[in-house]
């Protein structure tokens, strides 16, 4: 049988991670703010734009 | 500026321009040259970005602070199983699919009942989903004109009809060109990318200008906002609302890939697997780009409007107005416009095609038999049809607007029709994975899915609409408390949509498993799971043929696929297919498994699946293979492949013996070679001592006046070529016994510095002979080694009178060398004589050759000195090697290891 492709296995991996860190109970961690805007606020974008990085380097970078 | 008029103008401007991208993504597919690229297709993705994110989202985060954004994580979070996508993807070409019904009614037995079923459920959800992107379109146009105080009124119908009618033409050009569904529309695809850009332009603008125009910026906006209590709120999360959020991301995560635009951009009009990979990471900066001023947008609209009572789902056109800023608020009303357009566009393109082929269609193929007879070419009939259900589902729509319109927040509408198409995911997710997934339990996790979704969701809306009476909501059906629709057996303090998720699902997937569990499958589920589940193994070669047994007249196929394609476009694909199979004309062919196969699935392109099935039953007299001979046949075929792999590792082993069977050839070859040139070469070796004295011995005996000085030299020649001839016979015995391993050793304590004095004490009268000068250095105190001493000496001895035998008489000098070192004495014997090229370094140990040219130089030595030395060395687990250069002398060097320290450690020579 022909073995699962790794980038595919990468991405799936970086969406299970995306699970716990984008819901309760981790979601509630972040309070306060920085520079004035919420630290909620800052951590659901930042997350966000962790994985969206993460998966462009993943699938994009050449074997 | 803004008067009714300016608006139709400029809207119609820009579907104008749409129209033209449209125009040039088919004229440039029908050249064959696609605009379809990576980003293209990323791009058109985001259609899922309705008048619902545009508008929607603003007024949503009024109330629920940054809970909107569920709504956009959850298909961030989905995208990223790639796997799962291109496995829906490289099924729905394998199986020609051409909608989200036609893939599961094809999963599980390609079942008109159960594309009926999907159709209808997407239908009934997607529809006031339709209404929400009208009534957003209605709502801008009402917030411009209201500005300007103008009205816009043609022949007495208001606005949202008219820009119905225009969405409707526009579909139905574009979606209903070519009959066969799985023909991508690649004009529309091209129009929805660009509509997507013009979206996120106009949001990003409006949320620049609003947080960096209007207020200094996001830090400033959240200050002002959590100054105040009210808004301070929506700055942070309830975590009593958990379960919400956690909801809130599946459904969404489900609705990317189930709604049936979404399907149809994923998944049907899909170009090239490889774009996922593109679509993976940008679809999802796009939401995330979209996002980031939705929250300001929503406190900037509260902060600006304190109690104006202005509604919040058009804060982005009105917050711009407020400050004058009319161009900004009509890019934004061409943003929205897009938003929505797009998403009726392909949403009715997509349930035209599953209304068309799972609903219509099943019921013209059974009901009036005779009036499809009767009819030569269908083809017109079915775009009809496709055209007529677009302007239909438009039509319904807007009646819900009409109907239903004020009485629910944007959001809540989206959301009813995400819970709707989630109903989908067990039946998908089951086909895809689960092979013992069957038709009756397919039907029965929808149904009851339904149903739940229908009582707890639906009907709720309706009741509050006013619709009907809401006492099932508030008291329970019948009265009964814990029927309360949205409190079902009493599970309380969820919102409505997780509790419709919630309960729907467990109905769903429970009753999907039980009945699946409890049903056979019948032949055609059965190998269809095959197709699904093993698509990436299925081999449909050699399967597929076997998989139908029949009679079918080929005339009747090609009369068949004529009548729904049409006679070009049948013609064409069937010219195509000859030539796939070699034949010159179709008329050629048999009407076999393959030609059926062949024609089913240009039909099932045409008109779905299930009624595919239907039509060539009805032409050709298929045999019940029934569902035993089926399994039989997959499970052959499984094992085939198994077989094959057996085969095939088989094959490599026998491919790794043959090689080294070839290996041990070569290897016995070259040992045949070696011993007929040892042969040679010790006869050759013999015969020279024994013709100089043959020839010697005749001389002496044929003529007896010989003086007696040359008798004596004579015989002096004799008795040495004999001594020669003796060592020589000895050596060879000697080599023979150590190379068949029979010689006698008697292993025992040696002292090496002993050893090497005494060889070197019995050559000296040789040294001396031939004045070549010996020195030897040896320490005391070297351990004792565990070899025998006898063959030791004859080692040593050979290296000497090697050396005295190459070196010049005279300034010769041999040096020797005895050391102790980690776990081994090494013996070195140095001359300086002519010297070794690194050839004759390698050679010299080989038998019967020696160094020098032994071609012109009378030989000096038998060749068999040093194998014999370096097989002994080696024996007791040393080396003998030689280090030289040209014109440097020789130095050979020889260890012997030291026994290991538990057998006698420390014992040294007194």
């Amino acid at each position: 049988m022909k073995r699962a492709n790794p980038t595919r296995q990468r991405l799936a991996a970086l969406g299970l991670l995306g699970v716990p860190l984008l819901t309760y109970p981790l979601l509630s961690l972040p309070s306060g703010e920085l520079g004035g805007i919420p630290a909620t606020y800052l951590y659901l974008f930042g997350v966000w734009a962790g994985l969206i990085v993460l998966a462009a380097w993943v699938a994009e970078r050449r074997k | 500026m803004l008067s009714g008029w300016f608006i139709a103008l400029l809207a119609t401007a820009y579907l104008g321009l749409l129209f033209a991208v449209a125009r040039f993504g088919d004229a440039r597919a029908d050249a064959g040259k696609s605009i379809i690229s990576a980003n293209v297709y990323a791009l058109s993705l985001a259609v899922y970005c309705t008048s619902w994110t545009f508008y929607g989202s603003v007024g949503r985060a009024t109330s629920g602070g940054l809970s909107f954004l569920t709504i956009y994580i959850g298909p961030t979070l989905m995208l990223l199983c790639v796997g799962v996508i291109i496995k829906m993807i490289r099924i729905s070409k394998a199986q020609r699919i051409t909608s989200i019904a036609d893939f599961i009614a094809s999963r599980y037995g390609k079942s008109q009942l159960l594309a009926g079923m999907v159709t209808v459920i997407a239908v009934i959800g997607v529809v006031p989903y339709i209404a929400l992107q009208l009534k957003a379109m209605a709502a801008s146009v009402d917030v411009l004109l209201e500005h300007s105080g103008g009205s816009f009124q043609v022949l007495g119908l208001d606005s949202t009809f008219l820009i119905a009618v225009v969405l409707a033409l526009f579909s139905i050009l574009f979606g209903t060109r070519h009959l066969d569904a799985t023909e991508r529309h690649e004009g529309m695809v091209a129009a929805v990318a660009f509509e997507s850009v013009v979206k996120i332009v106009a949001f990003m603008a409006v949320g620049i200008f609003v947080t960096y125009g209007m207020f200094g910026g996001l830090g400033d906006l959240f200050q002002r906002a959590a100054a105040s209590a009210d808004l301070g709120r929506l700055l942070q999360l309830d975590s009593s609302r958990a379960g919400t959020w956690t909801a809130l991301i599946i459904l969404s995560g489900l609705a990317i890939i189930f709604l049936p635009r979404q399907f149809q951009i994923i998944v049907v009009e899909n170009v090239d697997e490889s774009h996922l990979k593109r679509a993976v990471w940008l679809f999802p900066l796009y939401l995330l780009l979209i996002n980031i001023f939705v929250l300001p947008l929503a406190l900037g609209g509260l902060l600006h409007f304190d109690g104006q009572g202005i509604n919040p789902d058009t804060f982005v056109l009105t917050l711009p107005l407020a400050r004058g800023a009319e161009v900004l608020a009509l890019l934004a009303f061409i943003g929205g416009l897009s938003a929505a357009t797009g998403m009726v566009i392909v949403e009715t393109i997509a349930l035209s095609t599953m209304v068309c082929n799972d609903l219509v269609m099943p019921i013209l193929l059974r009901s009036t038999g005779n009036f499809v007879e009767k009819r030569n070419d269908l083809s017109g009939l079915l775009i009809g049809i496709r055209r007529a259900a677009i302007a239909l589902i438009l039509l319904l729509g807007y009646i819900y607007f009409r109907a239903a319109g004020e009485a629910y927040a944007l959001v809540g509408i989206g959301l009813i029709s995400f819970a709707a198409v989630a109903q989908f995911a067990p039946a998908m997710f089951g086909g895809m994975y689960w092979k013992q997934g069957t038709r009756a339990g397919a039907v029965a996790g929808l149904l009851a899915g339904f149903l739940v979704w229908l009582y707890t969701l639906l009907l709720p809306s309706f009741a509050k609409s006013g619709w009907m009476t809401s006492g099932f909501v508030e008291n329970g059906l019948f009265g009964i408390g814990w029927l309360k629709a949205q409190a079902l057996f009493g599970l309380a303090g969820l919102d409505e949509i997780s509790h419709c998720l919630w309960w729907s699902m467990l109905a769903n997937i429970g009753a999907y498993v039980a009945v699946s569990l409890n049903t056979k499958p019948d032949a055609v589920e059965a190998s269809q799971a095959e197709r699904f589940v093993d698509v990436f193994r299925f081999d449909s070669r050699n399967t597929e043929a076997r998989l139908w047994r029949g009679k079918a007249s080929p005339d009747a196929l090609v009369q068949l696929l004529e009548r729904f394609l049409g006679a070009a476009r049948a013609r064409q694909q069937l010219a195509a297919y000859a030539g796939s199979r070699g034949a010159e004309h179709w008329g050629n062919l048999p009407a076999d498994a393959d030609f059926v196969q062949f024609a089913e699935s240009e039909l099932a392109g045409a008109i779905g699946s299930a009624s595919a099935r239907v039509m060539v039953a009805s032409v050709a007299q298929e045999e019940d293979l029934g569902l035993e001979e089926v399994l039989d046949i997959l499970d052959e075929a499984t094992q085939v492949r198994a077989h094959s792999r057996e085969l095939e590792a088989k094959q490599r082993e026998l491919e790794a013996a043959t090689t080294e069977l070839r290996d041990a050839n070569d290897r016995l070859r070259e040992l045949d070679r070696m011993k007929d040139d040892f042969i040679s070469t010790v006869t050759h070796e013999l015969r020279t001592p024994l013709t100089s004295i043959r020839a010697l011995s005749e001389m002496l005996h044929e003529d007896p006046r010989i003086d007696l000085a040359d008798r004596t030299r004579f015989l002096g020649i004799i008795v040495n070529e004999a001594e020669r001839l003796t060592r020589l016979i000895n050596q060879i015995l000697d080599m023979a016994k150590l190379e068949s391993g029979r010689a006698e050793w008697t292993t025992s304590e040696v002292d090496m510095g002993e050893v090497v004095r005494e060889s070197m004490a019995s050559l000296e009268q040789l040294f001396r002979e031939k004045d070549v000068a010996l020195e030897g250095d040896i320490p005391s105190g070297l351990p004792f080694v565990l070899a025998d001493r006898d063959r030791l000496t004859q080692v040593m001895i050979n290296l000497l009178s090697n050396a005295v035998k190459f070196v010049p008489g005279g300034t010769g000098r041999v040096q020797v060398r005895v050391a102790g070192s980690a776990g081994l004495v090494r013996i070195e014997v140095r001359d300086n004589g002519p010297g070794l090229t690194p050839e004759e370094c390698v050679v010299i140990f080989e038998k019967f050759r020696q160094g020098g040219n032994t071609m012109t130089d009378k030989p000096q030595g038998t060749g068999l000195g040093l194998p014999i030395s370096r097989q002994i060395v080696e024996y007791f687990g040393g080396n003998l090697w030689v280090e030289s250069e040209p014109g440097a002398g020789a130095n050979f060097i020889f260890t012997v290891p030291l026994p290991a320290p538990d057998d006698n450690s420390g014992r040294q020579v007194a």
